[in-house]
């Protein structure tokens, strides 16, 4: 184990980080295709069928025990995968093949990318508890925004070359309906880091500092998450995290009632389900990002941090287990709020266009205005 | 004609923010997310048949295992789409039941024109011809779909029919009181 | 040529000056304004190399993310047909060479007047500002000119929403 770890820490800076992005896209791809697996089996029980069941592998079949994940769908997931890598992948006439081809790649960049700026946990090393991160900078959360800020350009360029009217309308409608939001999520969040970056504190962006913020023990002031103390904020940046992701009731981009497929009509195969796959990559790190500023990020529970947990299970002092603790909770609470996402989708019917722009600027943004003066003049008479 | 005018009310602060009604929703399809399913599993688990239920039609055998239908063609000739063909056949002299006369040689009714309306079914003078609780039909071919007299006895079996009117018959006529 | 960062500086430099040069020959409209965003990421790339991770964020965020964004909104609502776009007229060479010399001159004259040092990269990555040194500028410093530059915009913004709305009473337009 040690002579693995420092063989690992022997290695090149530069190949070590290929190694550690490479992991993190290998876990973050299969995530983002079992969310659409999630995706099929929740909608199915709420609209009370037992969704995708039948698909096993024959030679699997016979281990006992195995319908129960042939029942949760895990090997549709598989046939799914397989299906679109090899069935025929059309491009048509009229499309302008450079850009057409060049859209779901576009799509996957941000998609991926964003994740390295977002802590995934804590681990506990010497008594000090660091984040499990691929590149900690002091920027954080600006980063974030900024990469996931360029996901719209996959489905421009994917409605503009697709050169069809509805694919069209819908990346009219997605590069409008981004810009929109974005103002709103950005500020609803400002409350958030006019509180941590308290005066005489170095300035910071960084998503782990926030956590840290929220890592009381007990009944300090500290130990309540944001969710409490900033429900505005953290409602404001729901929705818009919502519109950013494209996802029902704001799912204008896509449409099916009234754009066929919108952005994405043109596509098929391997080439729609990178589109797809890109949407909860953004889902996922949009969950993650929301519960590290509002959720308690790897805490457990309010007024119980993972320092005091390890401490009580014995493990505080083997980083390893520590590490993994933290990303369970962190990825336990990234699951259920995706179930939240997945929940709303089957729940709420799509707003009209002229609904999320009204939505969007005269009730949401001043919505977001209103609540950070509040916050500053709140923050300022607090931390004075 | 009186037209009245329904005033309608101005949505509440409440209602503009869509949040009560969003939260009402989730609690329903939480509610049905746990619920148990109403899907039936279909090849496994099959739907209960009503009775009444109008299947593909069928000819049935009567409890001595005697072919009810006596080839009179009455449901060939009331077939709204002439799905039936029936070619009559003589009973040879032979046969225990050579007093019938008739039975069909060949039957088919092609199930790609079949409609289901039943007329066979009600004006069958025998009650040899049934629709059953069969609904599933399927094949590779159109020849597939004619079911011919073969399969027609296969899908219907014995109607459980106590009557055996052609018994009772044979019976009246060899005691001379034909009627 | 053995630092890294030096050969990451020449790709970034080189790329940036090929988008550049992409967005100004492109004849596609659609293409140019991808043009320029790749342009854009190459600025930030370099702003990164010099440790000014916030500059290169605020490039991606605001001009890559927002800007260009709007840009290929606007393109694509008012249908710019590519292609459409005439071969370069008198006027415009006559404009284009003006403002290269400008450029030129601007560049050359700041050049000379600051000579920068020959371990300036390291200079700068030292001293490079953190984001609260920024954000203290801002609100103390150079108060004033950014309020008068968003004052500006808003003016911009509010000759747009007047602009766009003048026909809004006219007979022919009804």
């Amino acid at each position: 184990m040690s002579t693995i770890a420092e063989y690992y820490f022997g290695l090149p800076l530069l190949l070590r980080m290929v190694l550690q992005g490479t992991a993190v896209i290998l876990v973050l791809f299969p995530a983002a295709a079992a969310c659409s697996m999630a995706e099929r089996k929740i909608s199915a029980w709420i609209q009370g069928r037992p969704g995708p069941n039948r698909t096993v592998a024959p030679f699997l079949a016979w281990i006992p025990g195995i319908s129960i994940l042939r029942n949760l769908g895990l090997f549709q997931l598989a046939a799914d995968g397989g299906k679109f890598t090899f069935k025929e992948d059309p491009v048509p006439g009229h499309v302008n093949k450079f850009y057409f081809i060049l859209a779901p790649i576009v799509s996957m960049i941000p998609a991926l990318t964003t994740v390295a700026v977002v802590p995934l946990g804590a681990y506990i090393s010497n008594g000090q508890l660091l984040p499990i991160i691929l590149a900690d900078v002091d920027v954080g959360l600006l980063a974030v925004f900024a990469v996931s800020s360029l996901g719209v350009y996959s489905i421009i360029l994917a409605g503009w070359a697709s050169n069809s009217k509805y694919p069209f309308l819908g990346s009219v409608r997605a590069s409008a309906q981004l810009v929109s939001y974005e103002l709103s999520m950005t500020l609803s969040v400002l409350p958030v880091f006019l509180w941590i970056n308290a005066p005489g504190e170095h300035g910071t962006l960084n998503l782990f500092d926030v956590v840290q913020k929220q890592s009381g023990t007990g009944f300090a002031w500290d130990s309540v998450w944001f969710a409490a103390y900033m429900p505005v904020s953290a409602f404001i940046f729901l929705v818009a995290l919502f519109a950013e992701t494209n996802r029902q009731p704001f799912d204008m981009p896509e449409s099916e009632a009234d754009l066929v497929g919108g952005f994405h009509t043109e596509y098929g195969a391997f080439k729609w389900s990178l589109f797809f796959v890109a949407e909860y990559c953004h889902m996922i790190v949009g969950s993650g990002v929301f519960c590290l500023l509002f959720l308690g990020g790897w805490n457990p529970l309010p007024g119980l941090p993972l320092a005091l947990l390890a401490d009580w299970l014995g493990i505080a002092g083997v980083p390893l287990l520590t590490g993994l603790l933290g990303i369970g909770i962190f990825a336990g609470k990234v699951a259920s709020f995706i179930f939240f996402f997945m929940w709303v989708r089957w729940t709420l019917p799509r707003f009209r266009y002229d609904q999320v722009m009204n939505i969007g600027w005269k009730k949401l943004l001043p919505l977001a205005i209103a609540n950070l003066v509040f916050y500053a003049l709140a923050i300022a008479v607090i931390q004075k | 004609m009186a037209v009245i005018t329904v005033e309608r009310k101005p949505l509440t602060f409440a209602e503009r923010t869509y949040l009560p009604q969003i939260a009402g929703g989730l609690k329903t399809t939480l509610k049905h997310f746990f619920a148990p399913n109403d899907t039936l599993e279909y090849p496994e688990q099959r739907p209960a048949i009503p009775p009444g239920y109008r299947g593909v039609p069928t000819l049935v055998y009567d409890p001595h295992g005697r072919e009810k239908c006596v080839s009179c063609q009455l449901c060939e000739f009331v077939c709204p789409p002439k799905a039936i063909r029936i070619t009559p056949g003589e009973i040879p002299a032979a046969d225990a039941s050579a007093h019938v006369e008739k039975r069909p040689q060949e039957f088919e009714i092609d199930m790609l024109r079949c409609i289901y309306c039943g007329l066979c079914q009600e004006v069958c003078p025998e009650e040899a011809i049934w629709l059953q609780n069969q609904y599933s039909t399927t094949g590779y071919t159109r020849a597939d779909f004619v079911n011919n007299k073969q399969k027609l006895y296969e899908l219907g079996g014995t109607l459980p029919d106590p009557h055996l009117k052609w018994d009772k018959k044979l019976a009246a006529e060899q005691h001379g009181n034909a009627h | 040529m053995t630092d890294p960062r030096d050969l990451l500086f020449s790709l970034f430099a080189v790329f940036t000056v090929a988008c550049a040069l992409g967005v100004v020959l492109n004849r596609n409209a659609v293409a140019s304004a991808l043009s320029l965003l790749l342009c854009l990421v190459g600025v930030a790339g370099l702003f990164a190399l010099l440790d000014a991770f916030l500059l290169a964020v605020l490039m991606v965020f605001v001009y890559a993310g927002a800007v260009v964004a709007l840009f290929l909104f606007i393109i694509m609502l008012l249908d710019v047909k590519g292609g459409e776009r005439k071969p370069f007229g008198a006027a415009t060479v006559v404009a284009g060479t003006l403002a290269v010399g400008l450029l030129t001159t601007g560049v050359l004259t700041v050049a000379r007047a600051a000579t920068p040092a020959k371990d300036a990269p390291q200079l700068v990555a030292q001293n490079f500002p953190k984001l609260k040194d920024y954000a203290e500028l801002l609100f103390t410093q150079y108060l004033l000119p950014v309020q008068v530059v968003g004052f500006l915009l808003l003016i911009a913004m509010l000759g747009v929403i007047v602009l766009s709305k003048r026909h809004e009473g006219l007979e022919d337009i009804k």
